[in-house]
Parts: C-alpha cells; structure tokens; sequence
C-alpha cells in the first residue's frame, strides 16, 4: 500500500522534487539537503546586506585610521588558507562517514576543527590589536560596517564549530545512522558556505581595500 | 504504516548507489583550484601584473572563479537532475544578492554625488 500512494498523484512532495526519470520521489537526503540550501541561501542574503553596507561605507573613515593602514594581508592570507583546507578536511570528513569509516571521520572533523579555531583565534587577535589602537567599531562608519560584516562571518564560524562538536558526539553515541548523516550533510553545506562568504570577505573586504 | 512509509522515502531503489557523487579526487581537485585563485587574487592585489584600474575588475573575476569552483567541487552543484531545484533556488539568491548590492552602491553613489561640497 505504501508503494502504491506513492505512485502518481498522493505523493506529499512538491511536484518538482519528483525524479523525472520515474524512480519515485527524491530520497529523503535529497529533499533534507534542499531544504538547508534554501536557509543558507537566505543567509547570503542577510551577508549581502551586511556586503553592501561595507561597500557603502567603506570610504568613510571620520578621519581616523583606513583600510591600508589597518590591514595586516600576511594574516589574512593564513585565515585564509585555514579555512579553506578546513572547508576541504569537512568535506572528506563527511565522505568518510557515508563510507562508514569512522576513524578517518574523527581524524578529518579533528582537523576541520583545528584549522577553524586557528581562523577564529587569528580573526580574533586581529580584532583585538585594532581595537587597542583605537581603531574599534564606534571609530568611523568604515569600522562600524567591517566590525559587522567580518564579525558577523566569525560568529557563523564559531557557531559551525559548536554544532561540529555536537555533531561528533552524535556519531560517537548514535552511531552513523541515516539521520545523523543527514545533519553532517547539511553541517558540511553550512561550512562550505562559510568559505564561500569569506571569499567575498577577502576579496571586497582586504584586498580591495589595501590596493587602493 | 507511518514507520514503513518513512522507510520509503528513505531508502529509495537506486539510491544507495548513487548516494555520493563525491570522491576524494574531486576535492582534491577542488581545493587545489581553490588555492590557485586564492594565490592569484593576492598577487594581483600585491603587484603591478595587472593595469592598475583594472585591479578591482580581476579580483572579482577570480572571486567569481573560486565561487564556481566551491559550488561544484564542495557543494556538488551538477548539471544531475537531483540538483536542479538546488540550482533553481540558488540563481533567485544570486539575484537578490545582486539586486541588494548592486542597488545600494548605485543608489548611494547617486546621492553622494549629489551632495553639497562641505
């Protein structure tokens, strides 16, 4: 009975998740997977907001202290490149565990997390010595919107790496079953995400700013 | 009946084949592009290989690049049938990320230049 309703017609999935090559409704991975997307592409959206008032804002530094001067690109080039091969250990990380490898999982999360506290505390020593230079967010609108923008990026990551950790300990007590799978899925989107946001940041943000 | 028709949608035929298109070649593969345009957007910005003016212009490009390459090697963005909503739903986010960007750096421009000089 249950194969038949789901046949033609009573299907409870949107018409447009239905293969069209007639093998039935999307696998739950499939429909699980989209639904994520549509949050992280409304998180872009917040992103692009905060982008656009940084874009807007960036040349108005009330006199104090502007992007060259505060920019340290040897730091950032290493933020980076942390976050990016942690974006890359994630991925084989969530391979791993479709495999059902469980120690190569623990051994690639270990790194993901590694390379992103190292972001984190980069990002966050970089925050501090702008800040003791009086170049903080009340300073100018310049800083007021990098604060934000760059801030806002460093909370996603630190709260990717809280459910990292609350994903690990998933595995280790429900074992690799299909809907713990499914959040590393969507944890792995999240994070590649995340570098997707701080190619914007490098970009629009550093680059940009120290080459004028 | 609710239990069998959950395992339903779980599980399928043909699925568990075809579960991971991703492999550890193709992230690889990913990465080391990814590191390209990275180094390449630092060399840009640091020397004089490009035309000064033009410097902006070739960040973005490689930003653009590197984007392509994390939604089809990380995120596996295909041309598959599975990710054609996926797709769908991401081409309306880059417009409204246009839109939002786009809109406020052209209309805050506008109104700059129409300030009075101070």
């Amino acid at each position: 009975m249950t194969i038949t309703t789901t046949d033609e017609g009573s299907s409870p999935l949107p018409f447009g998740l239905l293969r069209e090559h007639g093998d039935g409704p999307a696998s739950k991975r499939i429909v699980v997977a989209y639904g994520f997307w549509i949050f992280i592409l409304s998180d872009m959206v917040m992103f692009s907001a905060l982008f656009a008032a940084y874009a807007v804002l960036s040349g108005n530094s009330a006199g104090g202290p502007t992007a060259p001067e505060l920019f340290n690109l040897h730091n950032v080039f290493i933020e980076t490149m942390c976050l990016l091969l942690s974006s890359y250990t994630c991925g084989l990380g969530v391979l791993s565990a479709e495999r059902r490898q469980l120690m190569p999982f623990f051994v690639f999360t270990a790194f993901t997390f590694l390379l992103g506290s190292a972001f984190l505390i980069i990002e966050a020593r970089e925050f501090a010595g702008m800040i003791e230079k009086g170049a903080g967010p009340a300073r100018s609108a310049f800083l007021s919107s990098f604060f934000t923008l760059v801030g806002t990026h460093g909370a996603h990551v630190t709260a990717g790496l809280i459910a990292l950790v609350y994903l690990v300990v998933q595995v280790i007590v429900k074992g690799l079953q299909a809907a713990v799978l499914r959040r590393l899925l969507c944890w792995s989107l999240f994070w590649h995400a995340l570098d997707i946001v701080w190619v914007g940041v490098f970009t629009l943000v550093y680059l940009m700013g120290a080459s004028h | 009946m609710s239990a069998d028709h959950e395992q339903t949608f779980d599980r399928t035929p043909g699925v568990e084949e075809r579960e991971s298109t991703a492999s550890y070649l193709s992230y690889s593969v990913g990465l080391a592009l990814a590191v390209v345009a990275t180094g390449a957007s630092f060399i840009v910005s640091q020397t004089g290989l490009l035309w000064g003016p033009g410097i902006p212009v070739g960040l973005i490009v490689l930003a653009l690049a590197q984007i392509g390459v994390h939604l089809v090697f990380f995120l596996h963005l295909g041309s598959g049938s599975d990710s054609t909503n996926n797709i769908l739903a991401l081409a309306f986010g880059v417009l409204i990320v246009f839109l939002v960007i786009a809109g406020s750096v052209w209309i805050i421009a506008n109104l700059n230049s129409n300030m009075m000089p101070s």
